[in-house]
């Protein structure tokens, strides 16, 4: 494995820069530039006297089906302050690349809504909703009004996640850590280990597995349709599957011996059985469902908690981490060098997918296996490229889209890139 | 704030809080420290629906120390110079000379484009919210980071970059023209009319322009005088060529200072006699310009109004009168300028105290002048450690703390950790106080509230990158005491493991048999079936762990591997006494079996344990109903249990009998 380290002077003050090469450009937000697009005063109020705050999540808003636009407006949410808000963000149009190469900041806040809680997880239902998960426990899903651009609540599900025990009522609920939507179906998990299935237009939840987990889930990801994986602060992956009645997990597996908590999860986009999973020591692990209850491979990478890991949706020999030690990271597996990655664009999984079989006519058999699961590390070279500059406070969060990542960090910045296959 | 110099006084100095509602004629007034740096004071006000029934419950009124913390906007500039700071402390010592000198003014640089980005953000709002109180707040904290902006300027001049005689003149100049920019505005006005020179501001514009060393620009304004009024053409000429030829220092010059300063002399005296031969009588406001040439106090004095202030003047005097002035004698001509720019009509205001103090090169004044006028740890903390970096602190001692730099670091970074989310900025200021650091960032972070299960793994993490075990194991502590409240004791465990807390690991597993025993079924058994070596943490948690293989062995019908098992957790005296009866009525259904599965040594061991269990049991002295009903059923219990050991003892003799003879 090769660690590169580029040194971008990204700095938060300023708002675009290149690297030496002049190629990739990361802008950062110092959180400076909230002028609303309509200075209604609800707009004005929120952009006024909240500008400032740590990010919990990054999101993109999907883009329509088959569309060969590029993302722009992306969704966050922000934790540990005494007033918590869920933003939307436009980094405007493509294309207006000035002289040197470099884009200008034209991003901007787009409008913003209170929510109570911290953040503890944010994604996207369809295109206009957005469904957050709150330290409250309750679990909200945010309605984007793009013609008059406001956020508001739609719906509420309070107390998705409590405890029952002794303790006071005050305390009683528990934070739901982790949310994921294959519309019209949410699930939620929460510290008090249990594991909620929503429907957008039930008022009530469809499902609920009280003590699902002795311990606290983490995150929650679909597997396939009915089956969803989450995975919990003892190292256990555990495979749920919702036509069966019993409220026992379908499988379980874990990391022998140490149980590192794991806090997120990623599924292979177009392989269903290969799962990334990263935990509190730092480890990228890989998993094969369908064979085994242990990693296929462990890979050493953050020196501290990994927040999140991403395969690329339409790329997916690509793979995104962050962390806690203020690092994030982009892991390339794709075996033949940088010529392949350039047939990758934008767009949908689709053309994605057929370009990949195309370019790969000999060996076919072999792109099929994932490369993330191959065994013989001298064949498979993981080239791993360290994208953030300084490295300071937690990056919390990342999401990729096409040729777009944004992430946010402790510190209150927030990056986005829009040249990643350049 | 107190004195920080010197002997401690009693006398308090500084910027004053009122407090509303303070009742003057209770002889004291009652205060307070209340958590994270607050001050809490008792009011006269009541809560007004209830004043009746609640009495005596007066509303407090909490007063923060270091309230710039809790500003909006400011949290940008916390943010962004947390970076830079963490930068700082990163150069490497070895590095020396002029590199290490480069790197410090860069940063120092970036210090102040941060404060200039906030002014800026600042100033906006301050615009955008022009008429109200808030929007009145933001204009003075422009303001006041505007001169914070000013003293670290001339800080970065005079200890930082150190510029030596000559080139001192041309950042001093510079200062002037980024603090003094009132001209530009005025110069795109006056430039933007239809006919410049008769512009009423027109002459304001040249005279500041010259006032501030800009004479190309001067000499272009001089110029559009000539061609629209041909009478004074001539003079302008005269002028401009002065300005042009008046020799100054450029950066590329190879020039000693000798040499300049004798050509800086020829065009002094040219000046003086184009002056004394009358070149510019006619026209009052070029003879007034060729005077300022001349640097005399007295024309300069009468361009007060566009100077605006005495360090503007001092910076042109400077200029026209000593431009290869030395560091050294700076002092005394700011001190002059600054009693003629005043004239006895005013007294210096405390920014005026602080770039005098800058002026006479004492550090340790400004810094102790700065703590005293603003109302924020920032910019004193951020500076002195700047400064520290670049050796310039080392002899002052404090008689409290350890030093300076640290005193001020620690103070900004308390204000941090009081902060509801800027703690995570804290800890860095701490980690860099290898005196005091550690000791209080031990006693922050473990007041830091933990809300959610991520918010303590973030504090736990600053605790095991620094080894804090005591620290590490109290939050660990807390969350598990609130896992047990909660009734997530799956959770509580993994915690007590995590902070390899015997006793509370002991206290959990306790929980889980009651609950077993009450229930009859584990709960949890994702997390107890997968404790491994954990287990080993208390004896409580290896029975736990130990006892649970047993009921699985059993679920699995292993039932000789059951059975040893859990004649071992007895003899080996893991299993606490208290639960051995249970363990027994466990082995009855074993003793029941079709074949034999107690050995004959394995029966007899039992019934020692048994004989042990019942002969041990105190005796009550007066027991009541339950009791007598409990024992009741405890005695139908042991003579059952007898009964089936001894069926089982006789089979398993016959047994080992048969097969050793057959």
């Amino acid at each position: 494995m090769v660690l590169q380290h580029k040194d971008w002077h990204a700095f938060a003050l300023v708002q675009s820069r290149l690297d030496e090469e002049g190629r990739r450009i990361f802008f950062a937000i110092g959180a400076g530039l909230f002028v609303p697009a309509l200075p209604t005063e609800e707009n004005w109020l929120s952009a006024a006297t909240v500008p400032h705050k740590k990010i919990s999540k990054t999101r993109w808003r999907p883009l329509p089906p088959g569309s060969l636009q590029t993302a722009e407006t992306f969704a966050t949410g922000s934790w540990d302050n005494e007033e918590n808000y869920v933003s939307m963000w436009s980094i405007g149009d493509f294309g207006n690349l000035d002289s040197d190469g470099g884009f200008e900041g034209d991003h901007q806040l787009l409008c913003s809504i209170k929510h109570h809680g911290d953040v503890m997880d944010l994604q996207f239902l369809d295109q206009e909703r957005i469904v957050a998960a709150s330290s409250t426990g309750c679990v909200t899903i945010f309605l984007h009004h793009p013609n008059n651009q406001t956020l508001s609540a739609s719906q509420q599900w309070t107390a998705a996640h409590y405890h029952t025990g002794p303790g006071s009522p005050s305390c009683s609920n528990a934070p739901c850590t982790g949310v994921v939507c294959n519309n019209p179906e949410i699930v939620t998990v929460g510290e008090d280990g249990r594991i909620n299935l929503f429907r957008a237009d039930h008022k009530e939840a469809v499902r609920t597995i009280d003590n699902a987990d002795s311990s606290t889930l983490h995150a929650v990801t679909f597997l396939r349709t009915p089956e969803i994986l989450t995975v919990n602060s003892i190292g256990q992956l555990k495979i749920w599957d919702f036509r069966q009645q019993r409220n026992e997990p379908t499988q379980i597996l874990s990391l022998t011996g140490d149980r590192v908590p794991l806090h997120c999860v990623d599924r292979h986009p177009n392989q269903q059985h290969v799962v990334a999973t990263g935990g509190q020591d730092g480890m990228l692990s890989i998993w094969d469902v369908r064979q085994g209850t242990m990693p296929v491979s462990l890979l050493k990478a953050h020196e501290a908690e990994m927040w999140e890991v991403h395969f690329h949706p339409s790329n997916p020999d690509h793979l995104f981490t962050c962390s806690e030690d203020g690092s994030l990271w982009h892991w390339d597996a794709s075996t033949d060098g940088p010529e392949k990655s350039s047939l990758f664009h934008q767009g949908g999984r689709n053309s994605t997918f057929l370009s990949h079989t195309i370019s790969n006519q000999a060996n076919v058999h072999q792109s099929l296996i994932s490369s993330w699961l191959s065994t013989d590390p001298a064949k498979d070279r993981i080239e791993i490229t360290s994208l953030l500059p300084n490295r300071t406070l937690s990056v919390n969060s990342l999401d990729v889209l096409g040729p777009c990542l944004v992430c946010g960090t402790d510190a209150e910045a927030i990056y986005v890139t829009r040249q990643l296959f350049s | 704030m107190e004195e920080f110099d010197g002997e401690p006084t009693v006398t308090v100095r500084g910027p004053r809080t009122w407090i509303p509602g303070v009742n003057s004629q209770k002889k004291q007034m009652c205060f307070d420290w209340g958590p994270g740096e607050m001050l809490v004071c008792e009011t006269s006000f009541n809560k007004k629906e209830k004043s009746e029934m609640v009495a005596g419950c007066p509303f407090i009124h909490i007063i923060r120390k270091d309230i710039d913390v809790y500003s909006k906007i400011l949290r940008k500039l916390f943010n962004e110079s947390h970076g830079i700071f963490v930068g700082l402390q990163r150069i490497e010592e070895e590095l020396t000379g002029k590199s290490r000198k480069a790197q410090l003014v860069r940063v120092s640089k970036n210090y102040r484009s941060v404060i200039r980005a906030c002014m800026e953000e600042m100033h906006q709002f301050a615009v955008a919210d022009k008429d109200s109180a808030i929007g009145r707040q933001f204009s003075s904290q422009v303001s006041i980071l505007s001169a914070v902006e000013l003293i670290w300027n001339l800080c970065e001049i005079l200890f930082i970059e150190v510029a030596p005689a000559g080139p001192l003149l041309l950042y001093l100049l510079d200062w002037v023209r980024l603090h003094v920019c009132e001209v530009d505005s005025l110069s795109a006005d006056v430039l933007g009319s239809e006919n410049p020179s008769k512009h009423e501001s027109f002459w304001n514009l040249v005279t500041t322009l010259v006032l501030q060393g800009r004479l190309d620009e001067a000499r272009q304004m001089l110029s559009k005088e000539a061609d629209s009024n041909p009478t004074s053409a001539g003079m302008c000429r005269v002028l401009g060529d002065l300005m042009r030829t008046m020799p100054i220092l450029s950066p590329g010059n190879t020039q000693t200072l000798t040499e300049l300063e004798l050509r800086w002399q020829h065009w002094h005296e040219e000046c003086e006699r184009h002056l004394q031969d009358g070149t510019f009588a006619s026209n009052p406001h070029l003879e007034s310009l060729c005077k300022v040439l001349l640097g005399d106090d007295a024309a300069l004095l009468e361009h007060k109004e566009l100077l605006s202030n005495w360090y503007h003047f001092l910076v042109t005097r400077l200029l026209y009168s000593q431009p290869t002035v030395k560091p050294m004698d700076l002092h005394l001509y700011a001190q002059s300028s600054l009693d003629l720019f005043l004239g006895g009509e005013s007294s210096p205001e405390p920014l005026d105290n602080i770039l005098m103090a800058a002026f006479e090169f004492d550090i340790h004044q400004v810094i102790k002048e700065c703590s005293i006028a603003l109302s924020n740890w920032w910019f004193v903390a951020h500076l002195t450690d700047l400064l520290d970096h670049c050796k310039l602190l080392q002899s002052h001692n404090l008689y409290f703390g350890s030093n300076m730099r640290e005193f001020l670091l620690l103070e900004y970074a308390s204000g941090l950790f009081a902060h509801h989310s800027l703690w995570q900025l804290g800890v860095d200021y701490c980690d860099h106080c290898p005196e005091l650091g550690r000791v209080s960032l031990e006693l922050h972070i473990e007041r830091i509230p933990l809300t959610t299960e991520q918010k303590a793994l973030k504090v736990l993490r600053v605790c095991e990158q620094r080894q804090m075990t005591e620290q590490v194991r109290s939050i660990c502590k807390v969350l598990a005491m609130k896992a047990v409240r909660n009734n997530r004791l799956g959770s509580a465990l993994s915690w007590s493991i995590r902070a390899k807390d015997a006793a509370f690991a002991t206290l959990v597993s306790d929980r889980f048999l009651r609950d077993y025993c009450e229930r009859g079924c584990f709960s949890d058994l994702d997390l107890i079936d997968n404790l491994g070596p954990a287990m080993m943490l208390s004896d409580r948690l290896t029975f736990l762990g130990k006892y649970r293989e047993f009921h699985r062995l059993y679920g699995e019908k292993c039932f000789v591997d059951a059975a040893s098992l859990l004649l071992s957790l007895m003899t080996s005296q893991i299993a606490p006494r208290s639960f051995w009866m249970t363990l027994l009525t466990d082995a009855l259904p074993l003793l029941e079996q079709k074949q034999v599965i107690f050995s004959a040594e394995q029966t007899y061991e039992l019934l020692r344990c048994l004989e042990d269990l019942t002969s041990g049991r105190p005796l009550c002295g007066e027991p009541d109903a339950q009791q007598l009903q409990d024992d009741d059923i405890e005695t139908t219990k042991v003579e059952i249990l007898r009964l089936a050991l001894a069926r089982n003892l006789a089979r398993s003799i016959i047994k080992e009998g048969s097969l050793e003879g057959s």
